[in-house]
C-alpha cells in the first residue's frame, strides 16, 4: 500500500495535480467566489471542447505527429452542420452532431492519408490543411455567419442544456475521456499507438501496421474536432467563419503541460486532463483575481515554459536516481 | 560503393551539370515562378506596372525578412514559432521608446535589441534544456512574447512613427522605381546565401541538420551554432519590426500574427526540409517571391482572400508531396548488398 502510494506521488500527474491545486488556491484566496459550483461549471462548459480535443491531440502526439489544423477542422465541421440546419436539411439535433462528426472524420482522414501515403511531415501537412480547411469554411458559407435563429431549436437546447444537473457538453467530454482512457490503457490498438510513438522501427518489425495506426489516430483526432464543431456552434448559438482560430495552440499547450512528449510515446489521459484544466483555469479565472486581463497570455506562456522545463529537470533527476541505484 | 558515399555526403553544394540542375527542385520552382508571372501578366494588364508591383513586393518582403533566418532554423532541423510574436514585441517597444524619447534612432536600437534578446532567450532555453524540442519552447515563447506586447499595449495602439520623415522613407524611398527596401532585402538575402553555402558556419549547419549526433562527435559545437541561429532569428525579427513600423506607422497587439506560418510556408515551398540538413537558399528566395506574387496576382483578379488561402494551402501540400515523388525517381533504392 505504501509502495503504491509512493509510486503515485512520484508520477508526473501527481505533481501536476499539486500545481493545479496551488493555482486554484491562489485564485480562491484572491477571490472567494472561484471555487463555487457556478464558476466551475462555467469553466468546464466553456472549455469542454478544448478539453475534449486535447485527448485527440494526445493520441496524435503519442505517435510522434502533430496536428495544427484542428481549429480549422472545428470551424469547417461546425459551419457545415450549421449551414445544413439553416437550409432545413438536417431534421434534428443528433443528425447535426453526426454531420459535424462526419466532416471531422473526413478532414482527419485526409490529413492522415497525406501524412502516411504522401510522406509529408505532420507539421507541414497540417499547416497546409489549416489554410485549406479555414478557406473552405469561408468558401462554403460565402463569408456569412449563421445566426442563432437559423439553428435548430433542439440543437441549441441540447448543447446548452443539462442532464442530471451537469451540462450535456461536459457529459460528452467525460464519455470521450473514459473511452480514450480505456482505449489507450487496455486495448491492443492503444498499446500499438504507444509502440509506434516510442520506436517506429521496432513497431514495424514486430508487425504493427504503423501507417494504419497513424491514419486511425489522425481520423480520431479529426472526429473529435468535428464533434467539438457541433458543440461550439450549439453552445455559443451561432457559426462564424473565424471561430477557434489559434485553438490548436491552447490544445498543444495543454498536452505539453500535461507531460506529453512531442517526440512521441509519452503521455497519459489523466495528465492531459490536468493540463487542459490548468489551461482552462488560466484562461478563465485570471479576471476573477483582479489581475489585469492583458497579463493572461504572458502568464500562459510563462506557465507552459515553466512546465516543460520542470518536466526536463524531473526527468534528469529520475534518470540520475536510477543510475545511482544501479551502481550499488 | 562510391554511390553510397556520395549519397551520404553533406549536400551543401548541390551537384553541377545541366541534367542535375534541371532535376533540382529550384528549377521546378523557377518554372512555377515564371508561370505565376506569365499568368498574372495575361490576366491583368496592371500587373507589370512597376510602381504597384514594387509597392506590393515591399509588403510581403517585411514577412520575407523573417523567412531568411527561418531557413537556417529549418536547416538545423529546428523550427521557430515565436517570430511573429518577437516582431510585435520589438515593434511595440520601438513605438513606446520613440514616443517617450522622441528619438527614432533609440527606438530602432531598442527594436533590434529586443528582437535579439527574444531570440537569445529561445536559444538559451534550448541549449540549457537539450531534451526539449524547439517547437515546444518557441510555442511557449510565442505566447509569452505576444502576451508581453499585449500587456504593454493593452487595447491601444502606439503610433506616430511615420511623422519622422527619414524613418518613413526606409520603406517608401525609391531609387527610380526600385524601392530602397527591395535592394536592402536583396543584399541581405545575398549575405544569407553566402553564409549558408560558402562558409564553415553554413557547412556546420548542414552537418548538424543532417545528423546532430555525428556533428557533435565530429567536434562541432552544436549548442553554439543553435544559439547563434536562434539569436540571429530574433535579430531579423527586430529588423522586420523596424520595416513594419516604417510601413504602417503604428503598432497594435495583433501585428505579425501568422508571420511564423507564412515564413515556414515560404521556406518549405523553397525546398527546405523541416527534418533538417536539406535545402538551398536560392530556393527559399524564389519561393518568397513566388508566394508573394501569387497572392498579389490573385488579389488583382479579385479572388477573395479565403480562396487564396485554399490555393496556398493546397499548393504547399502538393509541393511537398511532389518533392517526395521526385526523390523516389531520383534515388532508386540500392540493392541490399550493394556495398
Amino acid at each position: 500500500m505504501s509502495l503504491r502510494l509512493k509510486k503515485l506521488v512520484r508520477t508526473r500527474e501527481f505533481s501536476l495535480l499539486i500545481v493545479l491545486i496551488l493555482l486554484s488556491a491562489v485564485i480562491q484566496w484572491r477571490n472567494p467566489h472561484f471555487l463555487t459550483a457556478t464558476v466551475i461549471d462555467s469553466i468546464l462548459r466553456n472549455y469542454s471542447y478544448t478539453i475534449l480535443m486535447t485527448s485527440g491531440m494526445l493520441m496524435v502526439l503519442l505517435v510522434g505527429g502533430i496536428d495544427i489544423s484542428v481549429g480549422s477542422t472545428l470551424a469547417l465541421s461546425g459551419m457545415t452542420s450549421a449551414l445544413l440546419m439553416r437550409e432545413g436539411i438536417l431534421p434534428n439535433w443528433w443528425m447535426a452532431y453526426l454531420t459535424s462528426l462526419g466532416v471531422g472524420i473526413l478532414c482527419g482522414l485526409l490529413v492522415g492519408i497525406v501524412i502516411t501515403k504522401g510522406k509529408v511531415l505532420p507539421i507541414i501537412a497540417t499547416l497546409g490543411f489549416m489554410y485549406v480547411f479555414r478557406g473552405l469554411t469561408f468558401f462554403i458559407s460565402d463569408s456569412q455567419w449563421v445566426g442563432m435563429m437559423q439553428l435548430l431549436e433542439d440543437f441549441r437546447d441540447f448543447s446548452q442544456g443539462t442532464s442530471l444537473g451537469v451540462s450535456n457538453l461536459i457529459w460528452i467530454t467525460i464519455v470521450v475521456y473514459i473511452f480514450v482512457f480505456i482505449l489507450l490503457k487496455w486495448t491492443k490498438l492503444g498499446r500499438q499507438v504507444y509502440a509506434v510513438g516510442s520506436n517506429i522501427e521496432a513497431a514495424t518489425v514486430s508487425g504493427i501496421r504503423t501507417d494504419r495506426i497513424k491514419l486511425f489516430v489522425y481520423a480520431f483526432n479529426g472526429a473529435l474536432a468535428g464533434l467539438s464543431g457541433a458543440m461550439f456552434v450549439g453552445f455559443y448559438a451561432g457559426a462564424q467563419n473565424n471561430i477557434a482560430m489559434g485553438l490548436e495552440l491552447d490544445i498543444i499547450a495543454a498536452c505539453v503541460i500535461g507531460g506529453v512528449s512531442l517526440k512521441g510515446g509519452q503521455g497519459t489521459i489523466p495528465g492531459v486532463l490536468l493540463g487542459a484544466l490548468t489551461i482552462a483555469v488560466i484562461n478563465r479565472s485570471l479576471s476573477l483575481t483582479g489581475i489585469d486581463p492583458f497579463w493572461q497570455q504572458a502568464i500562459k506562456g510563462a506557465v507552459i515554459l515553466a512546465a516543460v522545463m520542470a518536466n526536463v529537470l524531473m526527468q534528469r533527476q529520475s534518470v540520475r536516481r536510477t543510475l545511482a541505484r544501479r551502481e550499488i | 560503393m562510391e554511390n553510397v558515399i556520395r549519397r551520404r555526403s553533406i549536400d551543401a553544394n548541390p551537384p553541377r551539370g545541366l541534367k542535375a540542375r534541371i532535376m533540382r527542385w529550384e528549377f521546378a520552382l523557377l518554372l512555377l515562378f515564371i508561370g505565376v508571372n506569365v499568368i498574372n501578366m495575361n490576366l491583368s494588364p496592371n500587373f507589370l506596372n512597376a510602381h504597384h508591383l514594387f509597392t506590393n513586393i515591399n509588403t510581403f518582403l517585411v514577412n520575407g525578412l523573417v523567412a531568411l533566418p527561418m531557413a537556417y532554423c529549418l536547416l538545423l532541423g529546428e523550427i521557430d514559432l515565436s517570430v511573429g510574436s518577437t516582431v510585435v514585441l520589438s515593434a511595440t517597444l520601438l513605438g513606446i521608446v520613440f514616443n517617450a524619447t522622441e528619438s527614432m534612432v533609440l527606438g530602432i536600437l531598442t527594436a533590434l535589441a529586443v528582437g535579439t534578446l527574444c531570440g537569445a532567450l529561445n536559444g538559451l532555453i534550448l541549449i540549457k534544456f537539450r531534451e526539449l524540442s524547439a517547437m515546444i519552447v518557441t510555442l511557449g515563447t510565442m505566447i509569452l512574447y505576444r502576451g508581453l506586447a499585449e500587456r504593454i499595449l493593452g487595447a491601444e495602439a502606439t503610433g506616430g512613427m511615420r511623422t519622422v520623415e527619414w524613418f518613413a522613407n526606409l520603406f517608401d524611398a525609391r531609387i527610380g522605381p526600385v524601392p530602397f527596401f527591395f535592394i536592402f532585402f536583396c543584399v541581405l538575402a545575398g549575405v544569407f546565401w553566402f553564409v549558408m553555402h560558402k562558409t564553415v558556419f553554413g557547412r556546420r549547419m548542414f552537418a548538424i541538420g543532417a545528423n546532430t549526433q555525428a556533428a557533435r562527435y565530429a567536434g562541432i559545437n552544436v549548442e553554439r551554432t543553435r544559439f547563434t541561429v536562434f539569436t540571429l532569428t530574433g535579430l531579423m525579427c527586430g529588423v522586420s519590426a523596424v520595416f513594419f513600423t516604417s510601413w504602417m506607422g503604428s503598432v497594435r497587439n495583433n501585428v505579425g500574427e501568422g508571420y511564423e506560418l507564412e515564413a515556414i510556408a515560404m521556406c518549405v515551398l523553397g525546398g527546405m526540409s523541416t527534418a533538417g540538413g536539406k535545402g538551398t537558399f536560392p530556393g527559399v528566395i524564389i519561393a518568397i517571391f513566388t508566394l508573394g506574387l501569387l497572392r498579389f496576382g490573385l488579389g488583382l483578379l479579385n479572388v477573395n482572400p479565403q480562396t487564396v488561402r485554399i490555393i496556398i494551402g493546397a499548393l504547399l501540400i502538393t509541393v511537398v508531396v511532389l518533392q517526395n515523388v521526385q526523390r523516389l525517381f531520383k534515388k532508386k533504392p540500392a540493392p541490399a548488398n550493394a556495398s
